[in-house]
């Protein structure tokens, strides 16, 4: 417990402090702590296990998490492992704190982190902690990216990973009817664990297609589990009678306060609505998303270089080892660009042995030939995220699903209107310029939300998006923080 | 077919209790965000925006997107998919920035 007129933690010095608890920060962690280093966890849930690995609240005590999962015994091994390291305070564990900044350099880095949901405390949450470090891995994993449609703020319009982080840790539907649409292969989990659980799934509506794949028999072919995994899924949509309809888009909800329908309508290559192909669908709930974005504020914060995956959106790079382009500072997972859980697995142990290399940790025997096999498969998983990212890349179409009061920033309530007028009246050729000019992006969400559309809007990519803070930060906390640094 | 979630994972929670939801009495079970209660009796929406006085409720499930903030015992701006529901909890719908609200 830390003692009381001190900030919390203040005193925690590790060799590792890894941020985020997702599957690639696990294996991280166990890894790096197998090999000697005292390390630090940090995320900002109650419970590890990142976006794929959710587990339902420990209050409601499921005796089979795993019946909404896959790989659960990966990650069963990797918590054992992780209550092995804490038992023997090899890894001290920070549940439900979020990290605001980052701060220092090579060899001596500080965390500052933020407990409980908004100030609300709760379980591991509730207080502020700064961790020191020599070393920093980034595995702080995606979000969902959005694509705005007349209707997409009605209530029951919800995210599809959304949908799936609320499935599984509170173990609640949104509807009973619910529609699942967008794009990506995140798709078919969600719509398979919607019907599991007891939802009704009229249709899955996907806008790209599956057919692309087949063009790439190689990546295929390197890639026999990904083939397994999608046969699987879609087995699994049959048995649940969910119809599965590409080249087709949501392009608008319908309800007054509620979502009561959608208009799904086919699309062409560009997902552009084909006229007079709109039909509506009853629904009561509509589970919605285009892909995923990495989440990176901490990375851009101290300077690492990013680029742009085959969908457009922006990824840290890192080398061979996972290092970061600043020296001290490692990444894995998602935040080097979308590949899946098993990606993430490999990523985070890769990270921790060229940690563990870097702060001159005797190799152990035999690690060599593990690392070339791990290598080699990164490789192909990567080969195959790519592949994915470039069949499922929002085409430039979807901007024709919007009609001029669609709202595209949800916070700020600016209008497609507004935005139209940015770019093409007052000449705004980037979202920074079209923030600047209408306020979209400026709201709580700093732009998590509609970036990508309004970036797009404005003829770019997804924007790298940098923000100050990670999170929203107390004044306290801040004035707190300047005392400190001016001591 | 009459499948529901806790029955997929055979959960066992403890029992029941409720907080009030604009006065209403709400029933969560232990663990359970706020969101996640108000979804599960059938509540989607428990915000007003601030210029136009749109309905909303939960939307990225994650506590990235803010639309999901309610007044949790007096405090506004509290995000409803992260914050655990507690027996006795006072939560109301937010009415645009929330500030107006506290007493
Ligand atoms: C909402 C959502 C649902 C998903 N559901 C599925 C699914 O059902 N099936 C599937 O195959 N894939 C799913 N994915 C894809 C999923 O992201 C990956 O497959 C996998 O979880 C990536 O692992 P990761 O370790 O890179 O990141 P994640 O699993 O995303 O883990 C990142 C962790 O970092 C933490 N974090 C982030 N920023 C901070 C910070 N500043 N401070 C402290 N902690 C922080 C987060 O709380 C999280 O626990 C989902 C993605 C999203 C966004
Ligand atoms: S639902 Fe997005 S922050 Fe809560």
């Amino acid at each position: 417990m830390p003692r009381s007129s001190e900030p919390a933690a203040t005193g925690v010095v590790v060799d590792l402090v890894v941020i985020g608890a997702g599957p690639a920060g696990l294996a991280a962690v166990n890894t790096a702590a197998d090999l000697g280093l005292s390390c630090a966890l940090l995320d900002a849930a109650a419970l590890p296990g990142g976006q794929f690995y959710r587990q339902p609240a420990t209050g409601l005590r499921a005796a089979r998490p795993q019946a909404l999962h896959h790989g659960w015994r990966v990650f069963a091994a990797h918590t054992a492992r992780l209550e092995a390291h804490r038992a023997a305070g090899r890894v001290r564990q920070f549940a439900g704190h979020h990290v605001w900044s980052v701060s220092g350099g090579v060899g001596a880095w500080e965390s500052h982190a933020l407990g409980g949901a908004d100030g609300t405390g709760g379980p591991g949450g509730g207080q502020a902690a700064t961790v020191r470090a020599r070393a920093v891995l980034c595995a702080t994993g995606a979000h969902e990216r959005q694509l705005p449609f007349p209707g997409w703020t009605l209530p029951g319009v919800v995210g599809a990973g959304g949908a799936q982080a609320m499935l599984k840790a509170g173990l609640v539907l949104p509807g009973r009817w619910v529609v699942v649409a967008g794009s990506g292969p995140l798709l078919l989990a969600v719509a398979g664990s919607l019907a599991e659980a007891g939802a009704r799934v009229p249709v899955l509506v996907e806008a790209a297609d599956y057919a692309g794949y087949a063009r790439r028999p190689g990546t295929l072919g390197r890639n026999p589990g990904k083939l397994v995994e999608g046969a699987a899924q879609a087995a699994r949509l049959l048995r649940h009678r969910v119809a599965v309809r590409t080249r087709s888009a949501v392009i608008a909800a319908h309800g007054t306060d509620r979502v009561e329908a959608v208009t799904v309508a086919r699309v062409d290559r560009d997902w552009r609505p084909v006229p007079g192909t709109g039909r509506r669908v009853a629904c009561d709930a509509l589970a919605v998303g285009h892909g995923l974005l990495p989440q990176l504020e901490l990375a851009l914060e101290l300077g690492c270089a990013v680029r742009a995956l085959p969908d457009g959106s922006p990824a840290l790079i890192v080398d061979a080892e996972q290092r970061t382009s600043v020296e001290g500072l490692w990444a894995a997972g998602e935040s080097t660009g979308l590949g899946g859980a098993e990606l993430a697995l490999i990523e985070g142990e890769l990270a921790a042995h060229s940690i563990a290399a870097a702060l001159r940790r005797p190799v152990p025997v035999g690690a060599d030939g593990r690392l070339r096999a791990l290598g080699r498969r990164r490789e192909r998983l990567r080969e195959f995220a790519d592949l994915m990212a470039e069949r499922h890349r929002p085409g430039v179409g979807w901007a024709d699903w919007l009609s001029p009061d669609t709202e595209i920033c949800r916070c700020e309530e600016v209008t497609a209107g507004a935005v139209k007028e940015a770019v093409e009246e007052l000449g705004a050729g980037d979202q920074r310029t079209v923030k600047l000019l209408t306020r979209a992006g400026m709201g709580w969400c700093q732009g998590r939300m509609c970036g990508s559309a309004v970036a797009r809007l404005a003829g770019g990519n997804d924007p790298a998006g940098t923000r100050p803070l990670s999170c929203p930060v107390p004044m306290g906390v801040l004035a707190a923080d300047d005392a400190t640094d001016e001591q | 077919m009459s499948r529901d979630p806790l029955a997929l994972v055979r959960a066992h929670p403890g029992p029941a209790f409720e907080f009030s939801f604009d006065g209403e009495p709400v029933p969560a079970l232990p663990g359970q965000s706020i969101a996640a209660a108000l979804w599960a009796s059938g509540r989607l929406s428990w915000r007003r925006t601030r210029h136009t006085g749109r309905p909303r409720g939960a939307f990225c499930g994650i506590g990235v997107c803010f639309d999901c903030l309610v007044v949790s015992d007096g405090q506004p701006n509290v995000r409803a998919c992260l914050a655990r529901a507690v027996p006795g909890g006072t939560v109301a719908t937010q009415e645009g920035t929330g500030y107006a609200q506290i007493q």
